[in-house]
């Protein structure tokens, strides 16, 4: 059943190619279900792999299956394969399994646009670019789909590039990345000179012989190279930016799959990490830091798809801060539970976009509740997983990744425990601001009316991905419950290939009914004040002060500070350096090699004596040299 | 009696299946001559060209049979040691075949176009084609000579087809006599060889080089000096080159493709075989003298063509810069630098087949549109046609993801290697000026609008053929008169030769395994 395995990156990218060649053709909305049905067959696959790979016994879960080499050059050596694991194959099961919600959704939320076939298109390269992140056994593999997700990200957000904000966000994605994908350029090449070798297997065996200094170096370039994939601090302002791109591919993208792959590098490379203390500490702080700062910023944010995406930025810091201290199977928990509510929300936001006419103020929505029933429960009980409120997903996840990190320091706790309050109360007021409280917009009074609107439920290929991934939501937490030592399937299951280099801290029972019962008492708390404070108002200038609004003023401080000085010194150089000094200097040598041609084209007489002559010459010169080599 | 036993001439065995392809060319070839003469009614083309291809795919199978002989039992001779059959041939029997097939296809739409009908053009690619072939295996240098003379009067032969354009048979002229003239100081070169060392077989060279320390070595450098130039003739390497431009302008176009791709196969399999295997011990003598040859022939070959407005002379020059290239590897002399330069040929030849199969569309009827003006918009005109030319030519520049650019980064990771930094530099600074006339062609068929002083200002070619100087006679660079700017006619054989090729180039250049595990399996016999 392994053998298969092949067969997931395959079905998304054969989905892409099919849409290349005649998207057009099938258009709306057949593409759009092609693209579902490739997404879905490629999820029914992993499920195979995935029951294959269970079957073995756990010290042998691991299986690389070798296409062929792709590279060989000198000591170079990279085969094109994959690698199947607990670790890739959990990837793949939430990264095709979402990922074909998804598309399911965007079927409805895209109906309208005229390109569609090209936004499925779009998608399903994405998929398999993922997939082959994910499932890729050696580095450049993982870069190649890396780069791959990089540059869809890119053609959706800027999926409506005839709005200048969204091709700019589109720009400022991928200037961003650069910057951290440069970093795990330099990393891949410290790795092969260090390891010889890019194949995950190889390089972890050879680790023993490297010392630490290289290691610490590899395993803050290879975060540098997550921090921009996964927005963090300082690369994180791209991820609040690339809402510009429609809604799906927020949740999609930009949420539930790709920011999450420096999550699942940082796991991936476990072992860099396990020698190399000093940079796993590092992440573990910038995890934390970026945690705190992008849940503060999610406090006062009015465009409700901001909120989610600074909300995104706080969640990916926690996965952080657990891969960090070495809690991977706790940032690996967050980060499929996160994929599971985070998606609903977004999905949610998008249906609540839909009904108001492409509006995101959430200040001006309000009073949907009972309009939009589907969509107002299951974005409520997002707000309760992610608010971390017991029994739903997030109050198991979050609750393992604070309680790992009481365990490795109470400092990184108590940033955990402060952003848990703030996840609860911005995710609370955003609620309440749509859903609750007066309604601030106009309704239409009769059929036609264009000022108003007239807000519903969305079909039922946008309710029933919202409807799974609610259910889903709720329940997620079973997969991996602390209150029982036979409970914690996950944990479990991802042990092989975190092994001893996981970090632990065993805190009996009591101490895990302790930490669940604080836990749920600041999500309480949370709630509380989101209510009290949302309720029954829409404006309280107090709580959203411009410094938060204005995200810390770090967005000014780039365009200030960096942008702006750079673009001078681009156009500087572009009039200056490179008009005079470098064109200058290439039109000199084109002229110089022209002139030559000139010249030496006289010879070329058209004569057949000449050229007669020419062998001659050349017989006379190859004889001269035989006379000083004769002896 | 004694006397009659020596003088009784002892034939030797000969094992048929080991030159099959060989045979199989010429047998095709002679059956297509005569089976116009046995039916009254008139063939068509069409017949001909189908079966030239599937004597050509005839051979490609028997190659590869041989081939698994070799890969189970070994490299071994035949024919008193006069024929090796070893990986090295077998790559070069199959690139030979596939020329074939390639070129039978594209010469179709040619002959059909341009009315040229009956056998005589196939016969004669074949009759090359078993001529290269048999370069490529050759284990004697008097077989070598007698190959080369069978590829090369085909293809005189082959170049003055087209009696209707009067270049055309300029072209075969001047092609014969010059070809005749290196072909007297090849044999001349074999002569002081054999003189030196008492064998014309190969190994048997070989092995007295191995085992005796040569005092006079005068006449044997001299003898291996004429052989390079006799091949260096066949290659177009400079100083020997100066036919090329002339006779790829002349020939019918879809000849100049096969002759290029062809000459390049049988040339350099024997030269490289010569060289390195049999005097490798020598190399310390040959090496600084391939270097030279190199150097001046990246060199001349990129400079020069910048300045052609024809396209078929501008790639004339083209096939003398990759003919530097090829001759890097060999300068090398490490059975790395032997690899790529191998690698490099079959790469070459496939990006060359479907170029010229391009230029003989765009021709038109008459062959004689072959301005770069008739290029400007294609783009817009034939997206089709005109990306896969593009990618032919970004090929042939050496852009990453095609074949072309693996094939210069082999040749010049050997240089590097074999610490022939200056000849590695001079390699990839002519890379860059020959990217100069392939773009240019690039952007006319896209229509970017090309900054004053780098495409327009250089001098028209004017008619080299007829014997005026090569040097502008239009300083104006105004569209000549008698561009014709139509729509291109793409028959389907041609264009499923493009594809191929195209496909070829692209599929390898992404995927480079399989054609560069194929051509490592090119190992000498000894």
């Amino acid at each position: 059943m392994l053998r298969v395995a092949f067969l997931i990156p395959l079905l998304p990218l054969a989905g892409f190619v099919i849409l290349l060649l005649s998207g057009r053709k099938l258009g709306n909305p057949l593409a759009g279900w092609l693209a579902t049905i490739m997404v879905a067959a490629s999820f029914v696959v992993t499920v195979v792999v995935f029951a294959g790979l269970f079957r073995l016994p756990a010290g042998g879960r691991s299986y690389t299956q070798n296409w062929f080499t792709w590279i060989s050059a000198g000591h170079l050596h990279v085969n094109m394969g994959l690698l199947v694991d607990p670790l890739s194959m959990t990837m793949a099961a939430f990264v095709t399994g979402v990922s074909a919600l998804i598309h399911l959704y965007s079927i409805g939320y895209m109906e309208h646009d005229e390109d569609f076939p090209k936004f499925f298109l779009y998608l399903n390269l994405f998929v398999a670019a993922m997939l082959l992140l994910v499932l890729a056994n050696n580095f450049l593999l993982l870069f190649l789909g890396w780069e791959g997700v990089g540059v869809c990200s890119y053609f959706l957000i800027g999926f409506w590039f005839e709005r200048d904000t969204a091709s700019s966000a589109a720009k400022k994605a991928m200037i961003f990345n650069r910057i951290g994908d440069a970093a795990f350029l330099v990393a891949l090449f410290l790795i092969y000179e260090r390891t010889g070798s890019l194949d995950y297997h190889t390089v972890f065996s050879h680790l023993g012989s490297v010392g630490e200094p290289s290691l610490v170096a590899m395993g803050v370039l290879l975060f540098a190279g997550a921090v921009g994939k996964s927005a963090q601090i300082p690369l994180y302002p791209w991820l609040a930016d690339a809402m510009e791109g429609p809604t799906p591919v927020s949740a999609l993208i930009h949420a539930a799959t790709m920011v999450t792959a420096g999550v699942y590098l940082m796991c991936r490379i476990n072992p860099i990490l396990y020698r190399a203390p000093d940079a796993a500490h590092v992440i573990a702080i910038i995890g934390a830091v970026t945690a705190l700062l992008g849940a503060t910023i999610a406090c006062a944010q009015n465009d409700i798809k901001k909120i989610l995406a600074y909300s995104t930025i706080s969640q990916l810091g926690y996965m952080f801060l657990a891969a960090g201290i070495g809690a991977y199977d706790a940032a690996i928990f967050l980060m499929l539970t996160h994929a599971f509510y985070k998606a609903l929300l977004f999905l949610g936001a998008g249906s609540v976009i839909h009904a108001m006419n492409d509006d995101q103020d959430v200040k001006t929505m309000g009073a949907l509740a009972r309009l939009m029933p589907i969509t107002a429960v299951t974005f409520f009980i997002g707000w309760l997983s992610i608010g971390g409120l017991p029994v739903f997903s997030g109050f198991w996840s979050k609750g393992d990744v604070l309680l790992n990190g009481y365990g490795f320091s109470p400092a990184l706790w108590v940033v955990g425990a402060l952003t848990a309050v703030l996840t609860a109360y911005y995710l609370g007021r955003a609620y309440l601001l749509v859903f609750r409280g007066q309604q601030r917009w106009v309704e239409a009074r009769k059929p036609g009316d264009r000022a108003g609107l007239k807000p519903h439920d969305p079909s039922w290929v946008m309710s029933v991905p919202l409807i799974v991934l609610g259910a889903l939501s709720a329940v997620g937490g079973l997969i991996n419950l602390p209150i029982h030592p036979d409970l914690d399937f996950l944990d479990r299951w991802l042990s092989p290939v975190f092994a001893s280099r996981l970090f632990q801290h065993h805190w009996g029972l009591g101490g895990v009914w302790t930490f669940a019962l604080i836990d749920a008492a600041l999500a309480l708390l949370g709630v509380a004040l989101a209510v009290a404070l949302w309720g029954h108002a829409s404006e309280r200038p107090a709580f959203e002060p411009v410094v938060l609004q204005r995200a810390w003023y770090i967005d000014w401080a780039y365009d200030r500070f960096i942008a702006r000085p750079s673009t001078e010194v681009a156009i500087e150089t572009s009039s200056v350096v490179e008009a005079k000094g470098i064109d200058g200097a290439v039109n000199g040598f084109a002229w110089l090699v022209r002139s030559t041609a000139r010249h030496l084209r006289k010879v070329q007489t058209g004569y057949v004596r000449n050229y007669a002559l020419g062998l001659a010459g050349g017989l006379v010169l190859v004889l001269a040299y035989v006379l000083t080599r004769a002896s | 009696m004694k006397l009659l036993a020596v003088l009784t001439i002892v034939t030797p065995h000969v094992n048929y299946v080991a030159i099959l392809p060989e045979l199989i060319l010429i047998g095709g070839a002679l059956l297509l001559l005569v089976s116009g003469q046995l039916v009254f009614a008139k063939i068509p083309t069409a017949f001909y060209s189908i079966g030239s291809g599937a004597i050509a795919a005839a051979a490609l199978v028997a190659s590869l049979v041989i081939w698994h002989d070799v890969q189970a039992r070994g490299p071994f001779t035949t024919i008193a040691d006069s024929v090796a059959v070893d990986g090295f041939a077998i790559v070069f029997l199959v690139l030979v075949s596939c020329i074939l097939i390639l070129a039978s296809a594209i010469a179709n739409d040619f002959l059909v176009r341009e009315g040229i009908d009956g056998p005589e053009y196939h016969v004669l690619a074949l009759l090359a084609g078993s001529g290269a072939m048999l370069m490529a295996a050759a284990n004697d240098l008097i077989l070598i000579f007698v190959a080369l003379e069978i590829m090369s009067i085909p293809l005189y032969i082959l170049a003055g087809m087209d009696s209707r354009r009067r270049e055309s048979g300029e072209a075969a002229i001047k092609y014969f006599v010059l070809g005749a003239f290196s072909s007297a100081i090849f044999v001349y070169g074999i002569a002081l060889v054999y003189g030196a060392t008492g064998s014309t077989n190969l190994p048997q060279i070989a092995s007295y080089l191995n085992t005796n320390i040569i005092t006079s070595n005068g006449v044997l450098l001299a003898g291996l000096g004429l052989l390079l130039v006799g091949f260096g003739f066949k290659v177009s390497a400079v100083p020997f080159h100066m036919w090329t431009p002339d006779v790829y302008q002349g020939a019918p176009t879809p000849a100049t493709g096969f002759m290029t791709a062809l000459a390049k196969a049988g040339g350099f399999a024997a030269l490289l075989r010569v060289f390195f295997s049999t005097f490798g011990v020598l190399r310390t003598d040959w090496q600084p003298l391939l270097w030279a040859i190199a150097i001046v022939t990246l060199l001349l070959g990129a400079i020069l063509g910048l300045v052609q407005r024809d396209v078929k002379r501008m790639l004339a020059y083209s096939s003398i810069n990759h003919a530097g290239f090829i001759l890097v590897g060999l300068a090398a002399a490490t059975s790395q630098g032997i690899s790529g330069s191998v690698y490099y040929v079959f790469v070459y030849a496939i990006l060359v087949l479907g170029s010229f199969a391009v230029i003989t569309l765009v021709g038109g009827k008459g062959d004689e549109n072959h301005d770069l003006d008739a290029y400007r918009g294609l783009g817009r005109r034939q997206p089709v046609l005109a990306f896969a030319f593009a990618l032919l030519l970004l090929g042939q520049t050496g852009i990453p993801l095609t074949t072309g650019f693996l094939a210069k980064l082999y040749v010049i990771t050997a240089a590097v290697r074999a610490h022939s930094y200056a000849l590695a530099v001079i390699a990839m600074l002519s890379a860059a000026i020959a990217a100069a006339f392939y773009l240019r062609l690039v952007f006319l068929m896209y229509g970017v609008k090309l900054p004053v002083g780098s495409g327009g200002d250089e001098g028209a070619l004017s008619l080299p053929v007829t014997g005026e100087p090569d040097d502008g006679l239009d300083p104006t660079g105004s569209v000549p008169t008698g561009v014709n700017i139509g729509r291109v006619v793409v028959p389907v054989p041609t264009a499923v030769a493009i594809f191929v090729t195209v496909a070829v180039t692209v599929v390898f250049g992404i995927w480079p395994g399989p054609l560069v595990d194929f051509v490592h399996a090119a190992h000498f016999l000894f």
